[in-house]
């Protein structure tokens, strides 16, 4: 029997955002409203993409508004980025072409190899894993590289000035960049199962599904996201670089704060 | 023939101009000093020999060529700079002499030998060394490219006295020896030990 929860669990459920409050009014936290309206947007936002999900996977709803969907979401992800990443040079294309590039390598893989089936019921939710799990890293790849570069100023000249190519002399500070960003999904990956059950696999278990069957879906979403990780970092990463050299191998990145870093 | 000559150079950053117009000619033999007051463009001036900067308006040469015409990652292997603070790269010595090419032990041996440090060096960690034996290992390792000629960008600001007449022996050493070298300074003591010419920007700007 599967589990769902009714109209009054939910708001059951809602009393765990009371005592959340509450532990933060008691502890002088000062996050009260910020968790209201976090709880309240989640709602509000869920109870939305339900409704535009209902519509997507309904039986005489054609395929073409499901990937019209996916482009909204790339977009929206893009934004978002730009947003938290606002230090990043030309960070809304790159976003852009990252979340793109890592859709359709990662849903080809998936579609074309025969993992899922392609209808609207795997396509708008797999996109949305693919975008959603890459956000945090694309954006952490980015001010990384953006940082690393400028903190690291005199050694990136230094490899400039012995005849190294832009390529070579940023690459020590794009590979700690990418790793930075991709080793929280790294450890994720390799913690699955044991210290906790991801989302996709409570859901299926909660929803009634065989577990068998959730562990090898999750097994599919968690492969996917870190290759779709791995797919947006190496993007933004290397267009972060192209754009902080001119063509012929100088770094042009302006300096955040050359008063306070050099004497 | 001047190893490097500036012809009408204008740089402008952040809206303030930098270098205002300047002529400046380096001479090709013996070590040229460079000074002028804090702000007054000579890093500027040595980003622009090796091309890491490219001015507004103005021609940079190297040996009569337009730096613009040549290949950048050429021509900073046929200029040598050292920074104002130690640059070691992560690894030991001898990963950051392989960095500029110098990838046998039986070379890096010897750039470490013209900057008076043992081989002993090769295995250290470059950045557990002192300041001074970072800013020797720094002149060895822009020397592993073969350098026609040297810039010095304040190279010893960060360094002890002992370390510092080190390296200015090491570096006078290698002016005498055909290396023309442009040295970048505020010390006018240090003017007094090294200059076999002197230029100031203070002199040449503000035309």
């Amino acid at each position: 029997m599967a589990a769902e929860p009714g109209l009054l669990g939910l708001l059951a459920a809602g009393v765990l955002i009371a005592v959340a409050v509450g532990l933060s009014a008691a502890q002088h936290l000062g996050l009260g409203r910020a968790l209201l309206w976090a709880a309240a947007r989640a709602l509000v936002q869920l109870a939305a993409i339900g409704v535009v999900l209902g519509l997507l996977l309904a039986e005489d709803t054609p395929m073409a508004w499901s990937w019209a969907w996916v482009v909204v979401m790339v977009g929206f992800a893009a934004w978002t980025t730009s947003r938290r990443a606002p230090e990043v040079p030309g960070i809304l294309p790159l976003a852009l072409a990252a979340y793109s590039a890592s859709v359709v390598v990662t849903l080809a893989v998936l579609f074309g190899l025969g993992v899922f089936e392609l209808t609207a019921r795997t396509l708008v939710p797999l996109a949305g894993l693919v975008v959603g799990n890459s956000l945090a890293a694309t954006v952490l790849v980015g001010r990384r590289l953006v940082e690393g570069l400028d903190e690291r100023r005199d050694e990136v000249e230094a490899r400039l000035a012995l005849g190294m190519t832009s390529e070579q002399a940023a690459a020590p500070v794009v590979r700690d960049a990418v790793r930075t960003a991709l080793i929280p999904q790294v450890e994720t990956t390799k913690a699955v199962g044991i210290v906790f059950l991801p989302g996709a696999m409570v859901g299926l278990i909660l929803a009634g599904a065989d577990p068998a069957a959730a562990v090898k879906v999750q097994l599919a979403v968690m492969y996917l996201v870190l290759g779709s990780v791995a797919t947006t970092t190496a993007v933004v990463a290397l267009g972060v670089r192209r754009l902080a050299f001119s063509p012929d191998h100088r770094l042009v990145l302006p300096a955040r704060a050359p008063d306070s870093r050099r004497r | 023939m001047p190893v490097f000559q500036l012809r009408d150079v204008t740089v402008r950053r952040a809206g303030a101009v930098v270098l205002d117009h300047l002529d400046l000619e380096v001479p090709a033999e013996g070590l040229t000093v460079l000074t002028g007051p804090s702000g007054s463009g000579k890093s500027t001036v040595l980003r622009l020999c090796n091309r890491l900067l490219v001015p507004d308006a103005g021609v940079v040469e190297f040996r009569g060529a337009d730096v613009a015409q040549l290949d950048p990652c050429a021509l900073r292997r046929r200029v040598g700079m050292v920074f104002q603070r130690p640059t070691p790269f992560a690894g030991s010595v001898r990963d950051n002499l392989a960095a500029a090419g110098a990838d046998d032990d039986a070379r890096a041996a010897a750039l470490l030998d013209a900057v008076a440090l043992d081989e002993g060096f090769l295995g250290r960690d470059a950045r557990e060394l002192s300041g001074g034996e970072q800013q020797r290992m720094c002149l060895a390792r822009a020397l592993a490219t073969g350098p026609e000629a040297l810039l010095v960008d304040e190279g010893t600001s960060a360094l002890d006295r002992e370390a510092t007449r080190t390296l200015e022996e090491l570096v006078a050493g290698l002016a005498a020896a055909g290396h023309p070298v442009l040295w970048v300074t505020h010390d006018e003591a240090q003017v007094d030990r090294i200059a076999d010419h002197r230029r100031s920007l203070g002199r040449a700007r503000g035309r």
